[in-house]
């Protein structure tokens, strides 16, 4: 993409817990200080390197939570089974130190001048890098149309609640809440269907610029909705997540 | 179960020395011209195999030997990481 330094290495560094925040029960924000950080677009992820002492070493990828500019943080769902997440989200503290490269990738990535619509649609721990292009759209003033669809197990799960509530205003922010609703919900529930994308989806006409980001299935089953509705394969942008 | 191409982001730039994902690949069986970040990936065997999303061919095998990557890219007849990314 233009406009971002091309490097041609990645390289491991230290990077230095600056903060943790809880945001649900087991999903926590760490917000990390770089010594050597390039700039990151909204929608990069990084890899994150821990080695033990007998010097077996772990490498998963997570996606960047912070906008453009922002300090980098990541934002770590918690899998019960999990090698690397347990440690991230209930052990590591500030002032702790991690390896890390990045920023990576520059295809699930949106800048203001690729405008839209946006149609942002997330599964689970998903969201994480369209908070960022919806933080990213908002700092950089932009008035790109954007639509967020969410699917969560229920409002508790609901990953920057307050946040992007506040989008509300200038973003079209909805949750669908697929096991679990309060009392009075009126929102959607279930799994995101061709009923739901009626409703939320823009046209093809409009030329919209999809970003679906959550599990392999989940993925497959959006971008198949919204191919089936004529979005343009290279329109519609994804990223699969797998736990471990 | 299948990731995609953004899951090995890091390790295409560490084999590539540049930014992969935007980058087209043709499949060398099917013809289909797709960026890397949309294939299939698979991280769990012994080495990390990326399939065709069209026909489900193996595009490419990296496996790690001694430090060392080694990477089959047979399965790709063309490569373009100069592709705008929309």
């Amino acid at each position: 993409m233009a406009g971002t330094a091309v490097r041609g290495r990645l390289t491991w560094q230290t990077a230095t817990v600056a903060s943790v925040a809880d945001e649900t029960d087991t999903v926590r924000t760490i917000t990390l200080d770089l010594l050597d950080w390039p700039g990151h677009q909204a929608g990069q992820h990084l890899d994150v390197r821990l080695t033990a002492e007998d010097g077996y070493a772990a490498e998963r990828s997570y996606s960047i939570a912070s906008a453009a500019g922002e300090p980098v943080a990541i934002t770590v769902e918690r899998l019960e089974d999990g090698e690397v997440s347990p440690y991230l989200t209930q052990e590591l503290r500030p002032g702790d130190q991690m390896e890390i490269r990045g920023p990576i990738g520059n295809w699930f990535t949106w800048e203001p001048g690729d405008g839209g619509p946006l149609l942002l649609i997330a599964g689970g721990s998903g969201v994480v890098p369209l908070r960022a292009i919806l933080r990213h759209r908002q700092r950089a003033g932009s008035t790109a149309p954007a639509r967020l669809l969410y699917s969560s197990r229920s409002l508790e799960d609901v990953i920057y609640r307050h946040e992007l509530d506040q989008y509300r205003g200038s973003a079209d922010v909805r949750y669908t809440l697929t096991r679990r609703q309060p009392p009075g919900w009126g929102g959607f529930t279930g799994r995101v269907d061709d009923a739901m994308l009626t409703r939320i989806a823009w046209p093809a006409s409009q030329r919209p610029l999809a970003f679906i980001c959550g599990p392999t299935q989940f993925v497959e089953a959006v971008a198949g909705l919204l191919v089936a509705r004529h979005y343009p394969e290279n329109r519609v942008k994804t990223e699969r997540f797998g736990g471990a | 179960m299948a990731l995609d191409g953004n899951a090995i982001g890091g390790l295409l730039t560490e084999i590539f020395a540049a930014e992969m994902t935007s980058a087209q690949a043709t499949c060398a069986t099917c013809g289909a011209v797709r960026p890397l970040a949309d294939t299939l990936v698979y991280l769990r065997g012994p080495g990390t195999v990326v399939r065709c999303r069209q026909c489900t061919s193996i595009l490419m095998v990296i496996s790690r030997v001694r430090g060392f990557n080694c990477v089959d890219l047979s399965g790709i007849s063309t490569l373009d990481a100069t592709a705008p990314s929309a």
